[in-house]
């Protein structure tokens, strides 16, 4: 009894010290939002005031949303961008896993190799030559353009095909003798076997577009084309000055992956585990 | 001998049957890993051959590609003349340092987390909430934590005593320690997340059998569960290396390189090169160079996951 009690007490001390820990990565959110929240002349007041005297959520969020910079613009570039992106690289990948997987072809082995040695090319080496092609074939400051790039992961083919080869080949050999061709047998049999790996890489892929600033940056030219990324980081350019109107952008930014991530947290985590994987 | 596995029911077909089969096989193969195969091949590989041919040359983009000129590997020799490159690149390896640091406390949060704690979920959301928010916005929000006068970080330190608090990310000399710190306050989460996946899978009897010779508590970890990371850690390593080659953002965001080229990494100066000043050849040559390192560290982990496999 004492023994298990010593434990529990212990395990008590451990947990609130770790509380203390969690608020050193919880407080610069809980600052954001604080201060979204405030009048700018109350922002830098100390000791820090975590609920605003003088509240003005309505006129911050307002200069933000439908202002000079208005987000709604680039919430609605956002979501189409990370939608369409999420959408294609999902089907592309599970597409090329099932190829790679389950139908036996002579050059299978060596085509999965290539595309896979690819994946170890860091975006940033290439990413001259991307910019010098786009220019060409017309594809540069556009979505479509935007979208393309992110469309062909080596990653998510990867990750499915561990989850394709796990299924069955007497599945798929019996329906074949029923005279399915590949078509049918992806669609029908594979595609709903594997649908929560499925489901977990596009969380991911939901997340990492939605966060992407390198590539909006660099492959964006029209101030209406922006995600809200980059147009956070101009709007912060702008309002260099008004950090509670900043505040109020960077909230709006992170609160649609937060829901994403609570709802999907499960995923997210495995996602992370069991790949390993980084954006 | 070198056989496949054999088929579940070999069946035994006529074999013109088998080769049209075959050939009805191969074209659905192409046909699922086309899209694939056209995206790879058109938007990394050509890309990435036409870097080292690019790197070869002096090229100003807006110039049109009548202007090229071939200078052979002038731009390498160059580039490691270049006071601004070297600095980025020893900026880089400064940076690595954070590698280690975020590593340790990963390890030890998820040690805590998976064994030690109540509320597990809470502190897995905690700790994870940095890396899923875009580092656009962490990086505003440091921007003014971190506001040399009025942020609330040297706030504190001020009303705790210290007169003359470091400028952080204003500062030369703490920038990039400043940029280290944000990094890895980042990735904790991340590596957290995996060494719990790694924690969960050590056998428990490991554990049982220590605790009947009496082990305590640090003879346990030192002789069960860090050695049983090691792969973990091992991964997590060449993945935060490679992650430190391609800082971007970050410094984007929060310094451009600044102040006095104190931030400034490879990646940056690559964008700096190519973007702002237009000269395609030597930031392609650059490009070569980030090649070989993420390279050369990945034929590291090759060769380092072959020792581990069989421990």
């Amino acid at each position: 009894m004492t023994a298990l009690r010593t434990i529990n007490l212990r395990k008590t001390i451990i947990t609130v010290l770790m509380l203390g820990m969690s608020i050193l990565f919880l407080m610069p959110f809980i600052w954001m939002l604080s201060t979204s929240f405030k009048i700018e002349a109350e922002v830098f007041v100390y000791p820090i005031q975590w609920l605003p005297t003088q509240w003005n959520i309505i006129n911050n969020y307002k200069e933000v949303w439908v202002g000079q910079f208005p987000f709604y613009i680039y919430y609605w570039n956002t979501v189409k961008v990370t939608v369409l992106t999420t959408l294609i690289s999902a089907g592309v990948s599970a597409l090329a896993a099932y190829g790679f997987s389950k139908i036996q072809f002579k050059a299978s082995g060596y085509l999965f190799l290539i595309v896979l040695a690819t994946y170890m090319i860091p975006q940033q080496a290439i990413l001259v030559p991307q910019f010098i092609l786009y220019r060409f074939i017309g594809l540069f400051d556009s979505h479509t353009g935007l979208i393309l790039l992110s469309c062909f992961s080596v990653l998510g083919t990867f990750m499915l095909r561990q989850f394709f080869m796990g299924i069955h080949t007497e599945f798929i050999e019996s329906a074949k003798i029923d005279g399915a061709g590949h078509a049918r047998i992806f669609w029908q049999i594979a595609f709903p076997l594997v649908r929560p790996a499925i489901a977990t890489y596009a969380i991911l892929r939901f997340i990492w577009t939605w966060n992407d600033y390198q590539n909006p940056l660099i492959f964006l030219r029209t101030d209406g084309l922006y995600t809200i990324q980059l147009a956070m980081q101009k709007f912060t350019t702008i309002n260099g000055e008004f950090y509670s109107l900043m505040m109020a952008a960077a909230v709006s930014a992170i609160l649609p992956l937060l829901i994403v991530f609570i709802i999907g947290q499960k995923s997210v985590i495995e996602g992370i585990a069991l790949g390993g994987v980084k954006g | 001998m070198q056989t496949q596995p054999p088929a579940p029911a070999p069946t035994v077909r006529p074999k013109r049957k088998t080769s049209t089969l075959q050939r009805k096989e191969t074209l659905s193969g192409f046909l699922f890993i086309g899209p694939m195969l056209i995206g790879v091949t058109v938007l990394t590989l050509i890309p990435i051959l036409a870097t080292f041919f690019l790197s070869l040359a002096d090229w100003n983009f807006v110039a049109g590609l009548k202007d090229i000129k071939w200078v052979g590997l002038d731009n390498f020799n160059r580039l490691f003349q270049d006071e601004a490159f070297l600095k980025s690149l020893r900026n880089n390896a400064l940076f690595l340092l954070a590698v280690p640091i975020y590593l340790a406390i990963s390890m030890l949060l998820a040690i805590l987390i998976d064994k030690h704690v109540y509320m597990k979920s809470y502190f897995k959301v905690a700790y994870f909430m940095p890396y899923i928010s875009s580092i656009v916005a962490v990086a505003i929000v440091w921007q003014v934590l971190f506001h040399p006068s009025a942020g609330p970080v040297n706030q504190v330190l001020m009303s705790l005593g210290w007169d003359d608090p470091p400028k952080w990310i204003a500062d030369p000399q703490y920038a990039l320690v400043s940029l280290m710190m944000i990094s890895i306050w980042i990735s904790i989460g991340f590596n957290m997340i995996v060494y719990i996946a790694g924690l969960q899978s050590i056998p428990r009897d490991l554990y049982e059998a220590a605790e009947i010779d009496g082990a305590g508590t640090w003879a346990k970890f030192k002789s069960i569960t860090f050695p049983q990371l090691s792969s973990t850690t091992f991964f997590l390593l060449i993945t935060g290396i490679i992650s430190t080659f391609k800082v971007f953002d970050l410094i984007a965001v929060l310094t451009k390189g600044g102040p006095l080229n104190s931030t400034s990494m490879i990646v940056w100066h690559l964008y700096d090169t190519a973007f702002v000043n237009l000269r395609i050849g030597y930031a392609s040559s650059m490009a070569v160079v980030l090649f070989f390192c993420v390279l050369f560290i990945t034929l590291l982990q090759w060769i380092g996951q072959k020792k581990w496999v069989n421990y």
